[in-house]
């Protein structure tokens, strides 16, 4: 680990210099919101945002992917035969990531790589990234990571730590892969104590900041049935239109659907984000749905987020609390309300 | 508006109280500035929960189908221009309700006030019957709400409710003046090439999240063309054609039913313009039927009408 230093007038001849080695995506702000594109050009890069209106969980799993090629003729040489689609992981950098979204990753991690199953697209993509995260000095009123094991500075999955000290940022490199990408940039200026003194305040007075918390502390010690049926799920599912808005723009909802999409006869296989708020996520084929009501689907996201993931990987809660899902639910469903009743009940 | 609220109560009490409803259905004040939350409430004493303000900007039609009890709703004009429609359409029973309806000056834009702000962030707002006054740290800003106002209800022709069994407040003066279709005429004056273009820009973002489709109280299929599995219609992917074949038929699904409420537009959590699908279609509506949407519980939608006697020929 160690701490450099990066001029702010400097900072675009420093993505110039990643983009020689890298595909960089940076927030940019377009239509109204902060989103993170692909560096291609001259694009104005904004780090004026709280957090993107979508996390950057896309670019480890795509909200659409081609995973499987095949071919239906069987008159064909490869005829049925299902092969890997063929695909590049070109070493790739997330330029201002914010640390709740970089341990979202970790988060989703022991789900696509455990002793148990190695998912090799995750496991690929993961690899080629490297995360140069932007500490948050103003963080929202809907931010609660503290709560939840992360904090507006948390170093958790980052390979380089950006603290915004207004002229100038300290670099912290937090792995190899930050030392050895800040290396290649040219990035060799230490910071002196007096800068990190300044960052390490601005850590602490940011993580001040937070007011919003949740409590999670009794969640591990609560029995499963006693949440699942608890008396408070149809007041929370009431107002739910079980629409897809808090899952796709959850840095951790990972659930997927894999579709085969075939023209002629040639096919793909197709693995999409899905949504546990719909009714087809759990509908089997042979017509029964175990989760036909609204209430259980609503159930379901909050008791995998909240209970189900800690249980089974005693990892903490499936939630870093970007409160994305605060902010844009259309009709205000609050997880931060959940929290309480799940915790206090 | 926000003068309501206790009228709102009184009413709710009184109709639990006398059993003449089972539940309310209304809204509450949001966890977050400028947010309201839909709410069911079946016992009296919990009716100091409901609430209004200028942000009531999801339709509560939307929570009717399939209930069997008797209810007591809150519905601003477009709701209850939903309700009838649900009415016509056998998705709920009038005897099953009773309509509090709520004389409408607009709803409020949150998303207009938050790009205003430009990321500062609103501690406490303020509402009086023109104003909103929203204060944060270090600044406070007293907007006038119409320059606020939501797109649709900027040209809103039904502010007051079409049916009701009581109202809230005093009817408020209808507006006379505005053209609702003015951009839609020149969508429509573009070259064809031009349309698919301003169509497929118009869903760039989509991510598929359905939150337009859930928030409109027309999308009560069961099932919906994009759910179907078996077999399966539509593709799951953000394939362009895919996205644009949902918001294409389900804008076409809705053709003289959609009262233009806006909730679809509101939902969107990439701000998408939702309403220019749909609005060129009640246009076409008003031309052709000289129809709008949920002005009775009486009339057909007009895209389910024969009449013997109709004057284009060609139906004859």
């Amino acid at each position: 680990m160690s701490d450099k230093i990066i001029q702010k007038e400097d900072l675009p001849d420093f993505l110039k210099s990643l983009k020689k080695t890298y595909e960089v995506f940076a927030p940019i702000k377009e239509n109204g919101f902060h989103r993170f594109k692909a560096l291609k050009g001259e694009e104005n890069i904004d780090l004026n945002f709280t957090n993107t209106r979508l996390s950057p969980k896309s670019l480890a799993l795509p909200q659409s992917e081609r995973i499987f090629e095949f071919n239906l003729d069987e008159k064909s040489e490869d005829g049925n035969i299902v092969k890997e689609a063929p695909k590049d992981y070109p070493p790739t950098v997330i330029f201002g990531i914010r640390p709740c979204d970089a341990k979202a990753l970790r988060v989703m991690n022991v789900n696509f790589d455990n002793p148990e199953f190695r998912d090799p697209w995750w496991v690929k993509r993961l690899e080629s990234l490297t995360l140069i995260g932007l500490g948050c000095n103003e963080p929202s009123s809907t931010c609660f990571c503290t709560s939840v094991g992360s904090g507006p500075f948390n170093e958790e999955g980052l390979d380089v730590l950006l603290f915004d000290l207004g002229e100038n940022f300290l670099a912290r490199t937090l792995t190899d892969k930050g030392e050895k990408l800040l290396d290649e940039a040219g990035v060799n200026k230490d910071a002196d104590s007096n800068i990190k003194k300044r960052a390490n305040a601005l850590k602490e007075e940011s993580e001040k900041k937070i007011n919003s918390k949740v409590p999670t502390d009794k969640l591990k010690e609560k029995k499963v049935n006693d949440l699942f049926d608890a008396p408070f799920w149809d007041d929370v599912a009431f107002s739910c239109i079980n629409c897809g808005t808090c899952t796709f723009l959850c840095p951790t909802c990972w659930c997927f659907d894999i579709q085969d999409e075939i023209t002629k006869k040639q096919g793909d296989r197709i693995r999409n984000w899905d949504s546990c708020m719909f009714p087809l996520f759990t509908l089997h084929a042979s017509g029964h749905n175990p989760r036909s009501e609204k209430v259980q689907r609503v159930r379901q996201r909050f008791m995998h987020k909240l209970k189900y993931y800690g249980d089974k990987y005693n990892n903490g809660v499936a939630c870093v609390g970007c409160g994305r899902c605060v902010k844009y639910c259309p009709v205000n469903i609050d997880i931060r309300e959940v929290f309480k009743l799940m915790n206090d009940i | 508006m926000i003068e309501y609220v206790d009228t709102i109560r009184e009413i709710a009490k009184k109709i639990l109280e006398e059993k003449t409803v089972d539940v309310i259905i209304g809204f509450k004040k949001g966890t977050l500035p400028l947010m309201t939350e839909p709410i069911l409430i079946n016992d009296a004493e919990k009716t100091n929960q409901l609430y209004w303000d200028s942000f009531c900007n999801m339709n509560l039609a939307n929570y009717l189908p399939k209930r069997k009890e008797k209810i007591g709703i809150i519905a601003k004009g477009c709701d209850s221009r939903n309700i009838a429609v649900h009415i016509v359409e056998n998705q709920i029973k009038r005897e099953q309700l009773y309509i509090i309806g709520v004389p409408c000056k607009g709803m409020v834009d949150r998303r207009k006030i938050i790009s205003f702000l430009d990321g500062k962030e609103i501690q406490e707002t303020i509402e009086s019957d023109e104003d909103i006054t929203i204060k944060g740290e270090g600044f406070e800003h007293k907007l006038k709400k119409d320059d606020y106002l939501q797109d649709n209800c900027r040209t809103c022709m039904h502010r007051n409710p079409v049916i009701y069994n009581i109202l809230v407040g005093d009817l408020v003066e209808e507006r006379k003046d505005p053209d609702p279709y003015d951009d839609v005429k020149e969508v429509e004056e573009m070259g064809s090439e031009e349309k698919w273009g301003f169509f497929s820009n118009l869903v760039k973002d989509c991510i598929r999240c359905y939150a337009c489709r859930n928030a409109c109280p027309l999308c009560y299929c069961p099932t919906c063309f994009v759910d179907e599995s078996d077999p399966q219609w539509v593709g799951k992917s953000i394939d362009h054609t895919d996205t644009m074949t949902f918001h294409i038929l389900r804008a076409y699904h809705c053709a003289g039913r959609c009262t233009d409420c806006g909730a679809c537009q509101q939902a969107c959590p990439m701000d998408i313009n939702v309403r220019n699908f749909t609005r060129k279609l009640n246009k076409d509506v008003l031309d052709l039927y000289s129809c709008e949407a949920g002005l009775s519980i009486e009339e057909r939608p007009p895209l389910d009408t024969y009449r013997p006697d109709d004057y284009d020929k060609f139906i004859r």
